[in-house]
């Protein structure tokens, strides 16, 4: 173990203490800055990735409540608009590009910031050295700058918000030739080139993070701790670091080539362009070689936002149920199936492209043979909850969220998957609201409920209960509030990413259906910060923890102190004795038994 | 002003719950832990039960809602195997969304922890693994050959002697062209655009160019019952030809041609009179993000009868004819001038 001669120091102190809670004494040797900022500890970097990706998933929230006061009013003006848009917002009135700016930056923030940095940057760096008995990541430098990286990437996005030109315009995707040429778009200006240097930066954070994360999992796991007694949360992000070493690498070329393209004169993504009055001289490149370079990530990366939220899902539901999960094998298998068809999908984004429609046939396949593992799980979560115990903790609430949702969302994937129905509902509202149910809300119900669970870990308090009922009860009532009817806008054929309907003989009736989602999508944001508000006070003013393991939890992390110091556990580690799961009766009237409990005589090991 | 008060109001008001909640937790202390616990795990669990009856009562409700704001039927023959297969498929994730909400929210009512009977240890069963991928591959198969079934015919070649009509998009508008009397288009060259009379950048040493009809609106005329190949390309970023009442579509995409075809089946008038309504129009939206106009890139799709569309085609002078008129001094004038838009002088 590499780290344990640097953390060794740290568990000296621990020990000349005697083992008791006074970290509070050997904390303070830490300087602030060692401490709170430029820290190695996994814990406290893990906290940064959380508060990091909850400032962005405000960010990105308010752009969505902006953008859906074009979409639900578009007749309307907004002072609000004004104050925070300034010129953007003439009178009030959003101005297209912005609006385009907007759903932009929503989009990427959203699913890199919020839903890769901020869940599995937050969960991999938490639970994994928690989990798996180790003192901490393998190289926790490395760990360090990952988020730091990860934040220059964010300052860097957040600086194209302010620039003349407006941040990059081009949809999340940011498909050249529109993203590669200034004259098509304002957007396509510096705000781009922002775009992509922050993305570049936020591979680099992935990557480092993600290695960190793999060889932590193979190298660092405790004495008995073998792979088959893992918690799923760990094979889950084991696989999500997978998937992102493999694919980001790509989406990192992608950018460069389309960075060659915008300023060194080459023709990758370009040919036979006449805009803003005149003809380019590029030929020969194809913007379809884009979107291959795009989708090789970007479909993967849906995955690197489900499968933590799947782990976290199925920790929560085998814990607050008081049964084990259901076919952990199964689990495994499952996670594995996706882990693969994930790369050999990615051109079902691409169905109307006019690729080959022999290649499409085969993609379609492919595509949906990811429902066969998704299904597995479903049904493997349903037994887990069956004949349980089922306690209503609010973690517990938002795994049961997650389940529905990603049942709801992952269904209508078998349109989509379908090319001969995705060559009607592509790019249609159908999509909006497929990916924003499956990838969206529930990935976020998969971190709400992480959040909740393991607060207690994180800051030695609990979060308010009530607080986190109401949260729970609007956020899952309200989303499918909001993205529901889309589907039905997106059967008839309603494009996304229109600015206004009101021109649209085919999809102005929608126009009051609009409105009610806008409302909708209101509230479910302040619910958000309700959210925000309770996590921050709950740091400071939360029930305290009295209980070390507050959930009757197996796993390893409720073996550690309330509140546990750098480098996890005082003493020795403990050593690892069954899987992850033994929630049954312990004999003394108890019903789980944690993983570092010896089995008894006679008794088998799963 | 009245923004920060609003502010202030929202802060209030989560300050204000932030106290009730703790008073309740503190309600708790004093009841004792377990006795709340267990008095509130029963609450949430009979509110999954009345969440399961609000969502699918919400489901029957918003479909109700939604029906007739809902387009008309499909109008093209692959649009009436889209609308089949559409089907299949909704009773297939139909059946299963019922199923696993139903399970889902029932076991949480039913298996709420109340204190009286222990879990049941169950872990895993080869049996039930078994046949939960199977069945679930099975239904993909099936929606899998369906599916492939419609996609090759969808993209597979045009029929003999359909209809060639070019569309092209550019930022933001169509622009469409037609064969003329040859039957054929002619060859085009990106390095010959100008938007003042080569919108296309048509080559005027190929002679099939001559005739070739261009409408600057991108409007569309097709026959009823004649399929017609649609020939898509664009002159700067990517759009997409989006027929949503055929259920078609296609990316029109700088430097590469792409095709689709289909056979309209319903005359706009016919339309007009099946959905009574008067302003009844098919059309063709741009479906990829192509700009800041991108919401506005329409254009008209008129399907009329073979009589109608040979009358209009008469009235329409060949793009060269428009912009070269002094080579054609012995031309008739013309009755009807494409573009308003442009001023093009049509007669001498």
């Amino acid at each position: 173990m590499s780290n344990e001669a640097a953390i060794h120091t740290d568990v000296h102190t621990h020990d000349s203490h005697g083992h008791h809670d006074d970290h509070a004494h050997h904390e303070h040797k830490q300087h602030f800055i060692t401490k709170y900022i430029f820290s190695q500890d996994h814990k406290i970097i893990s906290r940064q990735f959380l508060i990091t990706g909850i400032f962005w998933a405000i960010v990105g929230g308010l752009m969505s409540v902006f953008f859906r006061l074009q979409l639900g009013f578009p007749e309307q003006t907004f002072k609000v608009l004004t104050m925070f848009l300034g010129d953007w917002a003439h009178g009030g009135k959003m101005d297209p590009e912005m609006y385009y700016g907007l759903i932009t930056i929503h989009g990427t923030v959203l699913v890199f910031f919020v839903l890769t940095g901020g869940l599995s940057g937050t969960f991999a760096n938490f639970l994994i050295p928690l989990q798996i008995g180790a003192r901490d990541m393998a190289s926790p430098f490395l760990n360090m700058l990952s988020y730091w990286f990860f934040a220059i990437a964010g300052v860097i996005m957040f600086s194209s918000l302010f620039i003349t030109t407006g941040p990059a315009s081009g949809g999340w995707t940011t498909y050249p030739p529109l993203s590669a040429l200034k004259e098509a778009s304002m957007g396509s200006g510096l705000g781009m080139d922002l775009w992509l240097v922050s993305m570049a930066l936020f591979v680099v954070s992935s990557l480092l993070g993600g290695l960190n994360y793999i060889v932590t999992i193979l190298n660092m796991r405790t004495k008995g701790m073998s792979m088959t007694r893992l918690p799923l949360t760990i094979w889950a992000l084991l696989f999500t670091a997978i998937l992102g070493v493999l694919s980001f690498p790509v989406l990192l070329s992608a950018a460069v080539l389309l960075l060659f393209d915008r300023h060194a004169g080459t023709s990758f993504y370009l040919s036979e362009i006449y805009v803003a009055g005149k003809a380019l001289p590029n030929v020969g490149g194809s913007p379809i070689l884009y979107q291959h370079l795009f989708w090789f990530l970007g479909h993967p990366e849906v995955y690197i936002i489900m499968l933590p939220a799947m782990g976290m899902a199925s920790e929560i539901l085998a814990t607050h149920s008081r049964k084990p999960i259901f076919g952990y094998f199964a689990m495994i298998l499952s996670l594995i199936g996706i882990t693969l068809l994930a790369f050999l999908v990615w051109a079902h984004h691409m169905f109307v492209t006019g690729m080959s429609p022999f290649l499409g046939g085969v993609f379609v396949l492919l595509t949906l043979l990811i429902a066969i593992p998704s299904a597995v799980k479903v049904f493997n979560w349903l037994t887990t909850i069956w004949k349980g115990n089922i306690r209503f903790t609010v973690g517990m609430c938002f795994a049961l969220g997650f389940v529905s949702l990603f049942i709801s969302g992952g269904l209508t994937g078998l349109f989509l998957g379908n090319s001969a129905l995705d060559i009607h509902l592509h790019d249609t509202y159908f999509v909006v609201a497929h990916f924003h149910i499956v990838m969206g809300i529930s990935a976020f119900f998969g971190m709400f409920a992480g959040i909740y669970h393991w607060f207690p870990k994180m800051y030695g308090r609990f979060m308010n209960n009530t607080m986190g009922y109401i949260h729970f009860f609007i956020t899952f009532v309200g989303s499918y509030v909001i993205f529901w009817p889309m589907h039905y806008e997106g059967v008839a054929g309603m494009p996304r990413r229109y600015y206004d309907f009101s021109n649209w003989e085919s999809f102005k009736q929608f126009g009051e259906l609009n409105q009610m989602i806008s409302i909708a999508a209101i509230i479910v944001f302040i619910a958000q910060l309700f959210f925000v508000f309770n996590y921050f006070v709950s740091i400071w003013k939360g029930k305290k923890v009295t209980d070390p393991n507050p959930w009757q939890s197996n796993t390893l992390e409720w073996t550690t102190p309330i509140k546990p110091g750098h480098g996890n556990w005082d003493g020795e580690i403990p050593e690892v004795h069954r899987w992850a799961y033994d929630y049954k009766d312990d004999g003394n009237g108890g019903d789980f038994i944690p993983q570092h409990i010896p089995l008894k005589e006679g008794e088998e090991s799963h | 002003m009245s923004g920060l008060m609003l502010v202030f109001l929202v802060v209030l008001i989560f300050v204000v719950l932030y106290q009730v909640a703790r008073s309740s937790e503190m309600v708790a202390q004093i009841q004792g832990e377990q006795q709340f616990d267990k008095k509130r795990n029963k609450i949430l669990g009979f509110s999954m039960l009345i969440l399961m009856i609000a969502f699918f009562v919400g489901i029957v409700w918003c479909h109700e809602y939604m029906l007739p704001l809902m387009g008309p039927e499909a109008a093209s023959n692959h649009g009436v195997q889209y609308d089949f297969m559409f089907k299949v498929t909704l009773w297939v994730t139909g059946i299963v969304f019922v199923l696993t909400q139903v399970l889902l929210f029932w076991f949480c009512f039913k298996y709420q922890r109340n204190g009286d009977k222990a879990p049941v240890f169950f872990a895993h069963s080869n049996k039930l693994e078994l046949i939960w991928t199977t069945v679930p591959a099975i239904a993909m198969a099936v929606l899998v050959a369906i599916g492939l079934k419609a996609w090759f015919t969808m993209t597979g070649e045009a029929p003999k002697g359909a209809m060639q009509i070019e569309i092209v998009g550019k930022q933001f508008n169509w622009i469409s062209r037609y064969p003329g009397p040859d039957g054929e288009l002619g060859k085009k060259y990106f390095l010959n655009i100008n938007d003042k009379d080569n919108l296309l950048g048509q080559d005027w040493t190929d002679k099939r160019n001559m005739d070739d009809i261009i409408i600057p609106n991108g409007e569309l005329r097709l026959v009823k019952d004649v399929p017609v190949e649609l020939i898509i390309g664009s002159r700067d970023v990517i759009h997409d030809v989006g027929l949503s009442h055929f259920r078609m579509k296609m990316d029109a995409v700088p430097g590469i041609t792409s095709r689709i075809w289909f056979t309209p089946t319903i005359t706009t008038a016919e339309m007009k009179r099946k959905t009574g309504n008067e302003n009844f129009v098919y059309e063709l939206s741009c479906d990829q993000m192509c700009g800041k106009g991108h919401y506005s890139m329409r254009a008209v799709v008129v399907v009329e009868t073979q009589a109608e569309h040979d009358k209009w085609l008469k009235e329409q002078k060949s793009y060269y004819v428009q912009n070269h008129p002094e080579e054609f001094p012995a031309e008739a004038p013309i009755v009807a001038p494409v573009d308003s838009s442009k001023k093009i002088t049509m007669n001498k």
